[in-house]
């Protein structure tokens, strides 16, 4: 389209990470780095959380095994035929914010969504070594090429809130919390 | 009188469900280019880019632009010498269903307490209204509620005046951060009742990009609002740069001489709307034509 002047340098230039991450990984990504996620991860959003956190309260074993995962906030659209998935970019991750902290205790290692995080969760995740990114938020189209496989794995009856297994090539997201507690939308924030 | 039947109503509210959310109007394309080639941030004019890069393959495979296809809002105004074949409202609501249904668009609504889904997205959020004519106007914009989340309302008193009319804009914007996906576009309401206020600031939404309200002083107010967003907020999706609003929209309407209400709705980039006229034809059994 005529607006498109050329592929913008931001795709061409991520740092490649394979997820779920090798250990001494996490260790390396800062605040505001660009990365291209490739590997599995798994999906939830706000029924999903809820549900997840039913389970663990009711002490029962959850669908799924979070360990070393990493957990994308997303509510896709329907796949027309042929396609893997729909529209796919990330939701708002405060609204995860009071299930957060029970699934960084079962070794959950990095979340991905848009906007900020609440004190309580971005200091869980210092306590348990976990990191928080963001990726391109109104861009579901686009993220959608990046998404190579996508099955749900449990909750099914929950429609775009089912929770899913995706596989992803290149997927871009930005580091917002660091290990070192650095918080990259505080860091623009002061830049002004 | 004039006769629209029902059947259109339904095929054409089809339409446009599918069409705002694969399609962004050309007004917004405009508006994030415009952000994009004044923008200062390396970072943002990236970001920006890849919005457009998105608006660009969702209208070429007519998939969603944003995959929260939102909760359907419709402004439906009934010309009051038309006459209908069925209930204009019911056919609304079928449209919004098959448009759901056919253009492969997340079903989003659900029961609020039981947190239930409908399955069809609806019931959508249909405001009537009539106007002296023999047409059908509808507005259409499925709200994402990653913005809808961050609007506010709030009854200043009388002395908080235009400045503090400003400040509450303001704070509610920078407040939200990069939650609602900037460059927004604020619609605002100011007066009436606490429901007018509210209303106000939604059917804003459907204003052009970079038209200003005919009042001048309103036009004003919208322009300096927008200086102070884009000087002092967080930029586009809260990571630097100098769009963090793409416009202010405000409509006033006469207040209670205690209040001043004032109602901000916040929309996200990807500003989906769609407006259309349906005309009447002339009615068969009419006796006096």
């Amino acid at each position: 389209m005529s607006f498109l002047k050329v592929m913008p340098a931001a795709l061409e230039n991520l740092r490649e990470i394979t997820i779920p991450f090798a250990e001494g990984v996490i260790e390396t990504l800062s605040a505001g780095d660009m990365v291209g996620l490739t590997g599995s991860l798994y999906t939830g959003r706000d029924q999903t959380h809820r549900r997840l956190c039913a389970l663990l309260d009711e002490g029962r074993e959850l669908p799924v095994d979070l360990a070393g995962q990493l957990l994308y906030y997303v509510g896709p659209t329907p796949a027309r035929p042929g396609q893997v998935i729909g529209s796919a970019g990330p939701t708002t991750s405060y609204r995860m914010d009071p299930y957060t902290p029970q699934l960084l205790e079962l070794g959950l290692k990095a979340t991905l969504g848009k906007g900020k995080r609440s004190r309580t969760v971005r200091d869980a995740m210092l306590k348990h070594g976990a990191i928080y990114l963001a990726s391109i938020a109104g861009a579901g189209a686009l993220l959608s090429k990046s998404i190579t496989r996508a099955e749900v794995v449990a909750f099914e009856d929950a429609g775009p809130e089912a929770l899913f297994r995706f596989e992803v090539e290149r997927f871009p997201a930005v580091v917002i919390n660091d290990l070192a507690g650095r918080d990259f939308y505080e860091i623009c924030a002061a830049g002004r | 009188m004039k006769i629209i039947e029902t059947a259109q109503i339904t095929e054409t509210v089809r339409e446009m469900v599918i069409e705002a959310a694969c399609d962004l109007e050309p007004d917004i394309l405009e508006g994030l280019v415009q952000a994009r080639d004044r923008e200062t941030s390396p970072l943002a004019r990236d970001l920006l880019d890849l919005l457009l890069v998105n608006a660009d393959i969702a209208s070429r495979e007519q998939m969603p632009v944003c995959q929260d296809t939102g909760v359907s809002v419709a402004f439906v105004s009934i010309g009051r010498e038309l006459i209908f074949d069925g209930d204009p409202e019911a056919a609304v609501q079928e449209g919004v269903r098959q448009g759901y249904e056919e253009g492969y668009l997340r079903k989003s609504v659900c029961d609020p307490l039981t947190r239930k889904n409908t399955g069809t997205n609806t019931p959508a959020v249909v405001h009537l209204e009539s106007h002296s004519g023999d047409d059908l106007r509808i507005l259409y914009l499925p709200k994402g509620c990653g913005s809808e989340n961050m609007s506010r309302l709030r009854m200043l008193p009388p002395s908080a005046g235009i400045e503090g009319v400003v400040d509450f804009i303001c704070e509610t914007v920078f407040a939200a951060g990069p939650n609602p996906c900037p460059p927004l576009v604020v619609g605002v309401g100011i007066g009436g009742t606490f429901e007018k206020a509210a209303l106000l600031a939604k059917r804003s939404l459907f204003r052009p990009l970079g038209e200003h309200h005919q009042r001048r002083d309103v036009g004003e107010l919208e322009s300096d609002i927008l200086t102070r967003l884009n000087r002092e907020g967080q930029g586009v999706e809260g990571m630097g740069g100098i769009n963090t609003a793409l416009a202010v929209n405000i409509e006033v309407f006469p207040s209670h001489i205690a209040s001043l209400p004032v109602a901000v709705n916040i929309q996200c980039h990807a500003h989906r709307h769609k407006e259309r006229t349906l005309t009447g034809r002339e009615w068969p059994g009419q006796s006096d034509s």
